[in-house]
């Protein structure tokens, strides 16, 4: 019998192209996804060495880094950002790569369409110039994030050079709580095992609360590897992720389909694998997570104490942490809750999927959001932004007050237009809290759909479980 | 790829954990479609003020950092986004080693591929260089050594590929394309899942 293999083993072994001694192994890629942002060098580098895409038909592109939010028809008023733009569909046209452009119903951030259309498929290599990539592992794909020069390589020979990283299971079992959602339970992960805890390594998400966790659900999770420092991060493909891959536009039909199935069913790691690391969390210990500071490990449960510097022994350490809570303008060893807000982000692709939005809408349904916050609720793609108005969504959003937007990165990553004033607070479901992530100046608070609503209607950092 | 060859320099010093590619290069300054003119733009918002004048007490606005090819920072340099614009930006200012206790991993392989060399030290050879704000070290990737002020010489680790390329000038395209025949290969025992263009 052969020796038993993780999910990440298998996706892997069944990609190797070539490996040679002393080198990384060579990829085969299933599936590119390519925006604006990063892309524009990796085409001039193509017509520089007077290159072809080598697979146009796994390629697809869309807009959604430096597009702005504001209805479609108006022209993008950031003359930069606009060349970005045209830049890419003119890429596209040049080298037979299908774009999903601004104006497109296909359009969105790209971590929110590739599982949308049915591209993302389990046991695929997935790549894209973005670090949230690993969003993509939640059908049970390996995604990576590259960088430019990566592009190049992967648009000119669809391979990726590649070493092998390290195996880390992350195991959560037990039921969540009421008021306690995917997010957290990655905030909380990130929060115990810190920044660079898995650098090197590929989280493959198991235990019984990963396995009850909805499709989109997982897509939060996995989004957020990169958060913990690792390379990846997927969750093995069950009857949840088939069932949300059947019937999609790119899905595999009719007697491909039941091929694809039979071949998915072989991906679940085997009994009997061994991991390089592992860690443990129980579902029912994890209260709703905020982050506090400036990177998405300074995390406390809702109602915990910003931690103090005098704590901590490691210099550097100790210096970041005060540095973290000066540009914060938080005190230490004071709860942040009840700290006041003035803007709230429902969107990303962590968190801007159907359900992200119906789940806020169920806590502002009925409700105003404070008259001192901006609430900005903006979908991850075109498509998700039609279900939420077939569903009303949109109208309950508005009546809170809310600002109801069309799809993008947005305020993630404050390139778009949508940005924080400096000195601003923001609770927000993406996913950095770095310095200025938001805008020059501007203070990320980090924390689920639900925590936001609940913060939008207080003005304040709220707990949800108070209007459960 | 020029050959990366060892060099002597004074470092600058940045000694903070955790330095993310935003902090090395703000997104706002993605929405070019160069590859060039970023060295002004390195750690733009901890280096300018809000009317854009170049703060007098951020190390890299001494004149005397102007020369410095070596970056010490704190663990976990260049964590966060996938952005290469931060090597890019890294080594338009001129630098071209970054010297730290670890690397984040995409980080480190975009350094790779633009000649910019991320040297991982172990905690003691860490405090003793930030002990020495105005040394000078050495940089010498075939034999993979850092060589402290004391003169002590501590060996860093590097992906001997990424050596390989480093040292001979290899591009990894180049690389990836004589493998022409492998890839060809597997695309024929391997049928494509999707079609985007469908």
């Amino acid at each position: 019998m052969s020796k038993p293999r993780t999910i990440i083993e298998k996706i892997w072994d069944n990609h190797v192209v070539a490996e040679r001694p002393d080198a990384p192994s060579l990829l085969y890629i299933d599936l590119h996804l390519v925006h604006e942002v990063t892309s524009p060098q990796a085409f001039d580098g193509l017509r520089a060495r007077g290159l072809k895409v080598r697979r146009p038909d796994l390629t697809i592109a869309t807009t959604d880094h430096s597009t702005p939010t504001t209805p479609r028809g108006f022209p993008i008023l950031d003359k930069i950002a606009a060349t970005q733009v045209e830049k890419l569909i003119q890429n596209c046209k040049d080298f037979g790569i299908h774009c999903y452009p601004l104006g497109s119903d296909k359009q969105g951030i790209v971590h929110v369409i590739g599982p949308e259309l049915g591209l993302t498929q389990p046991g695929m290599t997935v790549v894209c110039g973005d670090s949230h990539t690993a969003t993509h592992g939640a059908l049970g794909a390996l995604a990576i994030g590259i960088g430019t020069s990566e592009v190049e390589h992967v648009l000119a020979t669809q391979c990726l050079l590649l070493k092998r990283s390290k195996t880390y299971r992350v195991r959560v079992d037990g039921a969540l709580k009421p008021g306690v959602s995917a997010k957290d339970i990655i905030l909380a992960l990130i929060a115990r095992i810190g920044i660079g805890g898995a650098t090197g390594s590929i989280f493959e998400y198991c235990g019984s609360a990963i396995r009850s966790l909805s499709m989109e659900e997982r897509m939060t999770v996995c989004n957020m590897s990169i958060e913990g420092g690792a390379r990846a991060g997927l969750v093995a493909p069950d009857d949840t992720t088939y069932q949300y891959v059947a019937g999609r536009q790119f899905a595999p039909q009719g007697a491909r389909g039941d091929q694809a199935l039979a071949r998915w069913r072989q991906l679940p790691t085997d009994d009997g694998a061994t991991y390089d690391k592992s860690i443990t969390i129980d579902a029912a210990s994890l209260e709703p997570m905020i982050t506090f500071g400036t990177n998405p490990g300074m995390g406390i449960p809702i109602r915990g104490a910003v931690p103090n510097p005098t704590d901590i022994t490691d210099p550097l350490e100790r210096d970041s942490l005060a540095r973290a809570l000066v540009y914060m303008d938080l005190p230490p060893g004071k709860p942040l809750l009840g700290h006041p807000v003035n803007v709230v982000f429902i969107g990303s692709c962590t968190n801007s999927r159907i359900s992200d939005l119906r789940i806020a809408a169920s806590v502002l349904k009925g409700r105003k959001v404070s008259p001192h916050v901006r609430v900005l609720v903006v979908p991850g793609s075109q498509q998700v932004k039609e279900q939420a108005q077939a569903e009303g969504l949109d109208q309950i959003f508005r009546d809170a007050g809310a600002d109801w937007r069309e799809a993008g990165c947005s305020m993630c990553i404050a390139m778009n237009g949508d940005q924080l004033e400096p000195g601003q607070y923001s609770v927000s479901t993406s996913n950095r809290n770095f310095e200025g992530r938001q805008g020059k100046g501007g203070r990320t608070f980090l924390a689920s759909p639900m925590t936001a609503a609940a913060s939008a209607i207080s003005g304040k950092v709220s707990d949800v479980r108070e209007l459960l | 790829m020029e050959k990366f060859t060892p060099f002597e320099s004074r470092m600058v010093m940045i000694l903070r954990d955790n330095i993310d590619t935003d902090q090395i290069i703000p997104a706002r300054f993605l929405k070019t479609i160069s590859k060039v003119g970023l060295g002004d733009q390195l750690f733009y918002d901890w280096r300018y003020d809000a009317e854009g004048k170049p703060k007098p007490d951020f190390v890299l606005n001494q004149p005397e950092s102007k020369a410095c090819q070596v970056l010490l920072a704190g663990d976990n340099f260049g964590c966060g986004s996938s952005r290469e614009h931060a090597p890019w930006a890294l080594t338009q200012y001129g630098f071209r080693a970054v010297i730290s206790t670890s690397f984040a991993d995409i980080f480190k392989g975009n350094s790779l591929k633009n000649s910019l060399l991320p040297i991982v030290v172990p905690h003691d050879a860490h405090v003793e260089l930030m002990q020495n704000p105005d040394a000078r070290v050495k940089v010498d990737l075939a034999s993979q050594t850092l060589t402290l002020p004391s003169g002590r010489k501590v060996e860093f680790p590097v992906d001997s590929f990424a050596r390989h390329c480093l040292l001979e000038g290899i591009d990894e395209l180049g690389y990836i394309q004589q493998q022409e025949s492998a890839i060809a290969a597997y695309e024929a025992s391997h049928p494509a899942a999707i079609d985007t263009r469908a």
